[in-house]
């Protein structure tokens, strides 16, 4: 390898090539260096790794640390908005599984596995179906050109992890604001800080709530009423876990449904094929998570040990980011990337994560999509994009991809 | 083939039961619970891909 100068070296996060794409720099930094230096915005250096095996290898190993209040966790953030983030995370995050290592992390995680398995979230269909079909009314409703993202792309997600969580729903103004606030890359420090201590308020409130009184039945009631039996978890750790599970819960699916609803409007061949026989859905969604892979952020890692990957030796306490982007679009493992193919069997995609912080939420994300894309498009067969997609606006500026409204008509 | 599912290590995912519904299921506590350790012909596919995508290695084929 080349020693490059530390001012030579690429900067992270890269501009995606077009909105639907990644970066472009991506494709040659894989086949040339799949384990390469990038310097963040706070001027720190971190790997970037972008193969998708190697991906996978990394994220399977114990010897990285998901502790974001490590001094090297790369984030991408300036130095101002790191210590503010980092400040931040003595309130909530650092309280919650995405920032805990072995042994604490899987204490906590079996803590709520149950109430996340592929049997207790099919049991949630009907209900999920009903919201479904009641945001879609309110889209029906409402002046044209509309906007989904206020009715179908953050309403749906929103309105099953309130009911899910306990949460007043009637609240969401608040908590939608925080997080838009939490992941952009524009947001200050004061303001950073202001909305984390905001929504930290918000759920301590809640959480203080359901301890208190009876417990509720809900995933933030039972969680209380299993750490009784079993204490494993302080209350400022159960705050934080509800903090990551509704953060978790809206911003990432409702991105996810506006970025597909997007692509099977641009695609109508594709959109067709899902129209016309919905068993298809499950792998067409697993090619939409592979193609948009929204979260680069959660996969950041920081090494405890020397660790040789792809022809390399990361160095204990360097920062290492894999992105899964990157990974998802190896044309060795996907190929023609750039092409959406329903059939392709894109299941070994790595937009969830890998290795034991692999998202809890998946199996919901999935069944949100699945009801969402069938309903959608069977009832309202006139959707269509009130502006070109080119022209919407895209979340270049967030730590979680997606578009911030999506105007149509019907 | 024969297989192995260490629940020490399983976190809950789900991937298994998604790619193999005949072979892998999870108990109340949502931990891996195969339905069978010797999977039949029609089911060694759907096995090695269930293998592929576990994310914590938590099941794996130990007979062929």
């Amino acid at each position: 390898m080349t020693e490059m100068l530390e001012t030579d070296l690429p900067s992270f996060p890269m501009a995606r090539e077009c909105p639907m794409h990644p970066p472009a720099e991506y494709r040659e930094i894989r086949k040339q260096e799949p384990v390469s230096r990038v310097r963040m915005p706070d001027g720190q250096i971190a790997w970037l790794v972008t193969g998708h095996e190697l991906s996978r290898q990394l994220l399977a190993d114990p010897r990285v640390s998901s502790d974001r209040l490590h001094p090297n966790f790369p984030l991408a953030l300036t130095t101002e908005q790191r210590k503010a983030f980092q400040d931040n995370n003595r309130l909530n995050f650092r309280r919650s599984m995405i920032g805990l290592d072995a042994p604490q992390h899987g204490v906590h995680r079996k803590m709520l596995i149950s109430e996340f398995s592929v049997r207790r979230i099919a049991s949630m269909r009907p209900r999920i179906q009903e919201i479904v079909d009641q945001s879609i009314d309110d889209l029906l409703a409402a002046e044209q050109p509309a906007d989904l993202v206020e009715h179908i792309s953050l309403a749906v997600p929103s309105l099953v992890i309130c009911e899910l969580l306990g949460v007043p729903y009637e609240q969401r103004h608040g908590f939608h604001e925080w997080t838009r606030k939490l992941i952009s890359r524009t947001t200050s420090g004061v303001e950073r800080r202001e909305a984390a201590e905001a929504l930290n308020d918000f759920l301590d409130d809640l959480v203080t709530r359901k301890e208190q009184g009876e417990p509720t039945d809900d995933v933030i009631g039972r969680l209380i009423a299993r750490n009784r039996e079993t204490p494993v978890m302080t209350h400022e750790e159960i705050v934080g876990t509800a903090i990551l599970l509704l953060i978790a819960g809206h911003e990432t699916t409702a991105n996810m449904i506006s970025l597909g609803t997007v692509a099977l409007l641009e695609n109508p061949e594709q959109k067709a094929q899902i129209v016309a026989d919905s068993s298809l859905l499950p792998s067409a969604i697993e090619e939409m998570l592979r193609y948009f892979t929204i979260v680069e952020s959660a996969t950041a890692r920081v090494a405890t040990a020397d660790i040789e990957l792809g022809g390399v030796t990361i160095r204990k306490d360097e920062g290492v980011i894999v992105s899964g982007l990157a990974a998802d679009w190896d044309e060795t493992v996907f190929e023609h990337p750039d092409q959406l193919d329903f059939t392709r069997g894109a299941r070994h995609h790595v937009a969830f994560g890998y290795g034991v912080h692999q998202c809890l939420g998946q199996n919901l994300a999935r069944l949100e999509l699945e009801i969402v894309f069938e309903t959608l498009f069977r009832r309202v067969p006139t959707l269509a994009l009130a502006v070109p997609a080119a022209d919407l606006p895209y979340k270049d500026d967030a730590g979680i991809y997606g578009i911030y409204r999506v105007p149509v008509h019907f | 083939m024969h297989i192995t599912a260490d629940r020490e290590r399983c976190v809950g995912a789900g991937q298994c039961v998604l790619a193999a519904p005949a072979v892998f299921d999870q108990d109340d506590d949502g931990l891996v619970a195969p339905l069978t350790l010797d999977p039949g012909s029609g089911e060694q596919e759907a096995v090695r891909q269930a293998v592929n995508v576990c994310p914590s290695a938590a099941i794996w084929i130990d007979k062929e």
